[in-house]
């Protein structure tokens, strides 16, 4: 048995594919009388494999995370470091070094600095300046980069699998990863966790006994490897597979209904957008419904104010496209950072404490009612909640439910059709709002909890503002006073509420979130599979202790720090 | 030359991420800058010698720099590891 870091829960056999890496030793001496020509080569070799990182980014844009993202980035950084570049062409110059050589000599001097220092995260680097060499090296060799004849069901061995290859290799036939290098927040892990792929990483020499195609073990939950397993260990290995897998597939066919945790909480996930471009997206990634429809972006677009029967045809077709799904308008949000050519908003000193949002709206009833109107219309054609945004009390709303009432009379009146029953809510995005919850949730039917500006506002940081913006933490401990109380409120008085600001989008917030009492999460489209995967593989019970740690803590570096390490242990 | 001493706060000392905007920032000036830490000095223009310079929370890094924006790029550079990496 060869012990390694599981890194990727459940169990894979198979027959191993051992990669072997090309660069032997005679390669790091090798000499050339072609310096010029081997620098050449070198530049060329680096510039290629930008290309291939930069082009991964751009073909994977929709469907990466934030995190992948950030590894590939840090790799053309790397692939692009002066200093690397001075020292491998000083090389080639000064000892006749080929390309091939001087790049290897250059990065495993990096990889043993690195590997010596006191970090664990400066250690954890040395794995990405081995995935720069070797991607330089295959480019100087003119090799693509290829696992494509591996035979199905492999359990794939390896030094380590760069960010590169995990992105963009077609991993279909390997039922398993096993490492040489690596942790278990290394890129490798992340990937195969992402795929649901076994790996068991940093297994170090003990590796080398395997041998090309022999029958392998790998349990990534408990971090084993094993070859030439008996035919008790087999069999063994063989049930516990079996249930593993049965269990993850059950997991997995959630996927596409109701996000809801181990022990059977229900967790409604829902799109934020912008317009009917997004819809489909908003579904296909598993949205039931829209819990934030901006409609800035019709405004913006726009030469002057849309009419009231434009914008009825724009919210209709969103609310069409929806699938009877529900789908959460809220009237315009302008002013602050969002200026609309047309309409003449006045400088101010400090714009997010000025003429913004429901401020405008109220003061221009007559576009205010024609919104109000569309929506209404739109609310015919599926199931519509009409949100009012920077709401600060009771005064305001009240003004608002007043125009919408009015608009509905007008409606009435012409004999259109409005869905009579429709929604009533409020973004809950200014501390007045939050701490005013409890008489709010008298007067609507949901909250929608909006973290980006509540976050601003509670903690008097603008966040687009570079100097303070680091003190600009959605978890800081008065935020999630805030949260909770709006949560009990809501719970209190038996009305709906959802977080739509981009803490719901983090995964590492959401059992917090859910333990705290949260039912519902809006966020853009392209974080709901990784919000879901959170909820799946969690439990409401688990959350409740989560929620009940974090409320506890006096600062966000030790909250950051607990999610952090929480979201690491239950593999997401 | 302006030499200037900032402790580093965060306990893991300088990630990738901003080790590489530190290094772009440096780039834009067009004085020699380096980064000393014990008796090892390396200089400012590659992600790579941060992250081998071995930062850690706790540790004392030196700036130096020196050319003709020498002033404006210590000022630049005293604002970033202030305000980005909260180290003073």
């Amino acid at each position: 048995m060869i012990e390694g870091i599981g890194a990727s829960h459940g169990i894979a056999i198979g027959h191993a594919y051992v990669r072997v890496k090309n660069h032997s030793k005679e390669a790091t001496v090798a000499k050339t009388d072609d310096a010029e020509g081997e620098i050449q080569k070198f530049r060329h070799a680096v510039n290629r494999s930008i290309d291939e990182v930069e082009s991964l980014i751009r073909k994977s844009r929709m469907t990466m995370t934030d995190e992948e993202r950030d590894i590939l980035e840090m790799q053309v950084e790397m692939l692009s470091d002066p200093q690397l570049h001075a020292d491998v062409v000083a090389l080639i110059n000064n000892e006749n070094s080929t390309a091939q050589a001087a790049v290897s000599t250059v990065c495993d001097q990096l990889i043993v600095l690195l590997g010596e220092l006191d970090s664990d995260y400066l250690r954890g680097r040395a794995s990405d300046v081995r995935a720069c060499s070797e991607q330089i090296i295959r480019n100087i060799r003119g090799e693509s980069l290829s696992l494509t004849d591996i035979p199905a069901g492999s359990v794939l061995v390896a030094d380590d699998i760069t960010p590169l290859e995990a992105l963009s290799l077609d991993l279909t036939n390997v039922s398993g990863i096993v490492t040489r290098f690596g942790g278990r927040t290394s890129h490798t892990a992340i990937l195969a966790r992402a795929r649901n792929i076994p790996a068991v990483v940093g297994c170090g020499d003990g590796l080398s006994i395997i041998l090309q195609g022999e029958m392998l073990i790998a349990d990534g939950s408990e971090g084993h490897v094993c070859a030439r397993p008996s035919d008790e260990t087999m069999q063994a290995f063989v049930m516990r597979r079996r249930a593993f897998d049965q269990e993850r597939k059950e997991l997995l066919s959630q996927t596409t209904g109701v996000a809801k945790t181990i022990d059977g909480r229900e967790v409604r996930l829902q799109a934020n957008i912008s317009g009917p471009q997004d819809m489909s997206d908003a579904l296909a990634l598993g949205a039931t419904g829209v819990g934030l429809f901006r409609t800035e972006l019709l405004f913006m677009s726009h030469g002057n104010f849309p009419t009231e029967d434009e914008q009825f045809g724009y919210y209709r077709k969103v609310v069409e496209e929806a699938n009877g799904h529900p789908v959460t308008i809220r009237t315009l949000d302008i002013g602050g950072d969002k200026p609309l050519p047309y309409f003449d908003l006045p400088r101010e000193e400090n714009p997010f404490l000025g003429y913004r949002a429901i401020r405008i709206s109220l003061r221009e009833p007559d576009r205010f009612l024609e919104q109000l109107r569309a929506i209404l219309r739109a609310s015919a054609y599926g199931k519509v909640r009409i949100m009012f945004p920077m709401i600060v009390g009771l005064q305001e709303l009240r003004q608002c439910k007043s125009l919408l009432h009015e608009a509905r009379h007008q409606l009435l009146s012409q004999g259109v059709a409005f869905d009579a029953q429709m929604p009533v809510g409020v973004m809950i995005e200014t501390p007045a709002a939050a701490i005013m919850a409890d008489r709010l949730a008298r007067e609507v039917e949901f909250f929608s909890i909006g973290t980006n500006d509540l976050c601003q506002y509670t903690l008097a940081v603008d966040r687009g503002n570079k100097i303070v913006t680091s003190l600009y933490e959605p978890l800081h401990p008065s935020m999630l006073r805030l949260i909770g109380n709006i949560i009990d409120q809501a719970a209190l008085h038996k009305i709906d509420v959802s977080v739509c600001g981009e803490l719901a989008g983090d995964p590492r917030a959401t059992l917090l979130l859910i333990g705290m009492g949260l039912g519902s999460f809006s966020m853009s489209a392209s974080s709901i599979p990784v919000v879901k995967r959170a909820i799946i593989q969690g439990t409401h019970m688990r959350a409740l202790q989560i929620a009940s740690d974090v409320l506890d803590m006096n600062d966000t570096d030790q909250i950051n720090e607990y999610l952090t390490e929480e979201a690491l242990n239950r593999n997401i | 030359m302006i030499l200037k001493e900032y402790t580093v706060t965060s306990t893991d000392g300088i990630h990738a991420r901003p080790a590489t905007k530190l290094v772009k920032l440096a780039r834009e000036y067009r004085s020699v800058i380096s980064l000393k830490k014990g008796d090892k000095q390396v200089r400012l223009n590659s992600m790579l010698n941060v992250l081998t310079a071995g930062i850690k929370g706790g540790d004392t890094i030196t700036i130096i720099v020196e050319g003709e924006d020498e002033e404006a790029a210590s000022a630049a550079i005293d604002q970033f590891l202030a305000e980005e990496l909260k180290n003073h």
